[in-house]
């Protein structure tokens, strides 16, 4: 098989197994599953950034609220209906990750950390300061009545699961794309080796801000994704909490690899579920895993797998 | 008709001062060396012609045009291509793709992989492109540098001491490929080896301290009492 046609199989695969999987899930997995796409979708966005790119952002909760937000707030109090709200929502990631770049991409290394983490805290404060129209912590529903998309009904479960899978499709096949073009080996460029890269002709900042808008945008529409099909949005997902989760899952799952963002949040997510099963002190099970995990699978899972087998995986 | 000239370019370091007003003028399609002791200052002033370094005073024309505020980037998609000294390749990525990174900015499709080849070819690379460029031996990737060069076809091609770290036959292989180049791209060579300069040079431009010693043909150069002291006799 080349290259290409294995690439395709793999990641085709994959989504092939995660559509026929809603047929013989039973309901708790099924519903684990469909939240664990979109959390994906959100990972998939944040790897574009720091595992091809090479940023390190401690601020995508921002992204991800924007997005959630600008659903959300649009259909609370614009009445906008579902249709119009994602598209809102996704225009607030792009008009925020723009910003956000253009201020923050003229630091690098820890300070463009110690400027996003800023930016998602003003955010955050942002959010609960507007307490009033966006209820603070607290949060608000939307009525499963009005989560009705093109007569689909996103509260209904199995509909939900397909609406998480095509977003996650969408992602997964975007960054596919994208990382395959000359514009994404550009990325992976500059992640390597940034001045060779200005050396060669190539504008490192306006590449840069290309691949924050992406990122930005991706993890948007799946906080606004989110806050559609379970009905909710609250200021916890903008919090720093929310901002290291996405660099958590893509670590373990394999920094700048194309699956490694889902793999890392199923792995996450069942690992805390699993061990919540068994003690009360859950949370130090989870951290044991993943000291283990980062001392003996450095570069994550599919990261560790294109080390040792497949060095093809994009 | 020159295709690169500098006006009173000076760099300085802390106090140091690194290129002190230099005036430098490359006539289109020559075969230019640059040599000087370690600490001449050539590598300032070739940084600070292609952008990596800006400079505190001077101007740099290029192809008739004042390129002095302009971002390295753009003076690069203008025709210049630079090699580094301390060599600078995407060592976890295949050879192949260091070159194509090199050759997309003005290919596209099969041309690229057609291009990549080419390159790696004429430089004498032919082992796995696929391998990392990280394992290659110190003096390929100096190979590698150039090929990076060669494959973006530039006006003017800087090449940082190309030929530091290879055996005597890539040596032998470089001197063929520039002299080939020679009348279709203006090169500009930093060279410690005279006798590579001696065979491609059409001119020799001498450092000193930051500053242009002398200047003339590679045989009045080596016969320059004043080079000889600063330079040929110190090695
Ligand atoms: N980034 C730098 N910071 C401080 N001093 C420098 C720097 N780069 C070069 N120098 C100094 O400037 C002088 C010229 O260096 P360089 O241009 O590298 O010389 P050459 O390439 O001719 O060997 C040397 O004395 C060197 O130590
Ligand atoms: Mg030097």
């Amino acid at each position: 098989m080349s290259r290409r046609a294995r690439i395709l199989a793999l990641h085709g695969g994959l989504l092939a197994v995660l559509f026929a999987a809603q047929f013989v899930l039973p309901a708790y997995h099924h519903g684990n599953l469909a939240r664990i796409m979109v959390l994906a979708s959100y990972a998939l966005g944040y790897n574009l950034l720091f595992g091809y790119t090479g940023l390190l952002s401690l601020g995508h909760a921002l992204f991800f609220a924007a997005g959630m937000y600008g659903m959300a707030l649009s259909m609370q109090h614009l009445e906008a209906a579902p249709a119009p709200a994602l598209l809102a929502g996704l225009a607030a990631g792009i008009a925020v990750s723009a910003l956000l770049g253009l201020l923050a991409l003229r630091t690098a290394g820890v300070a463009f950390m110690i400027v996003t983490l800023m930016f998602a805290q003003a955010g955050h404060l942002t959010i609960l300061y507007f307490g009033e129209w966006t209820r603070g912590d607290e949060g608000f529903v939307i009525a499963a009545t009005r989560r009705v998309l093109w007569g689909i009904d996103l509260a209904d479960p199995v509909s939900r699961y397909f609406a998480a899978w095509g977003l996650f499709a969408v992602c997964l096949l975007s960054t596919l794309w994208l990382v395959r073009r000359p514009f994404g080996k550009v990325l992976i460029a500059i992640r390597e080796n940034e001045e060779r890269v200005r050396m060669l002709g190539y504008d490192p900042f306006l590449h840069k801000l290309g691949a924050l808008v992406v990122s930005g945008t991706m993890s948007a529409a799946a906080g606004a994704v989110y806050g559609l099909l379970f009905g909710y949005a609250g200021a916890t997902f903008a919090s720093v909490q929310y901002s290291i989760f996405p660099l958590l899952w893509v670590l373990l799952g394999g920094a700048g690899t194309v699956l490694g963002p889902f793999v890392g949040t199923l792995f996450m997510f069942y690992l805390i579920d699993l061990a919540s099963g068994v003690t009360t002190a859950y949370m130090l099970i989870a951290g044991v895993v993943l000291v283990a995990l980062t001392l003996f699978a450095p570069q994550g899972l599919m990261g560790e797998v294109r080390r040792r087998l497949w060095g093809w995986l994009p | 008709m020159s295709l690169l000239c500098t006006e009173g370019l000076s760099k300085h370091f802390a106090g140091l001062s690194a290129v002190a007003e230099v005036d430098f003028d490359l006539p289109e399609g020559q075969v230019r060396a640059l040599i000087g002791p370690n600490g001449a200052g050539k590598t300032t002033l070739v940084g600070m012609i292609c952008g990596r370094l800006r400079a505190d005073a001077g101007r740099v024309v290029f192809d008739g045009r004042d390129v002095t505020g302009m971002a390295a980037h753009r003076r690069i998609r203008r025709g210049m291509a630079y090699t580094f000294q301390i060599t600078s390749v995407f060592g976890r990525l295949p050879v192949h793709e260091n070159v194509a990174l090199a050759a997309r900015r003005r290919l596209a499709g099969p041309q690229v992989d057609a291009a990549v080849r080419e390159a790696l070819d004429r430089v004498g690379l032919t082992e796995d492109p696929d391998r990392p460029a990280g394992d290659l031996s110190y003096g390929h990737q100096r190979l590698l540098e150039l090929a990076m060069g060669l494959v973006q076809a530039p006006r003017l091609l800087i090449l940082d001491e190309p030929t530091q770290g290879l055996s005597d036959s890539e040596i032998a292989r470089f001197t063929g490929l520039v002299r080939a180049l020679a009348g279709q791209v203006t090169v500009l060579l930093i060279e410690h080896n005279m006798h590579v300069v001696m065979q491609v040079a059409d001119a020799v431009t001498v450092m000193n301290q930051g500053a242009i010693l002398a200047e003339g043909t590679p045989a009045e150069i080596h016969d320059n009492p004043a080079v000889q002291a600063a330079y040929l006799g110190t090695n």
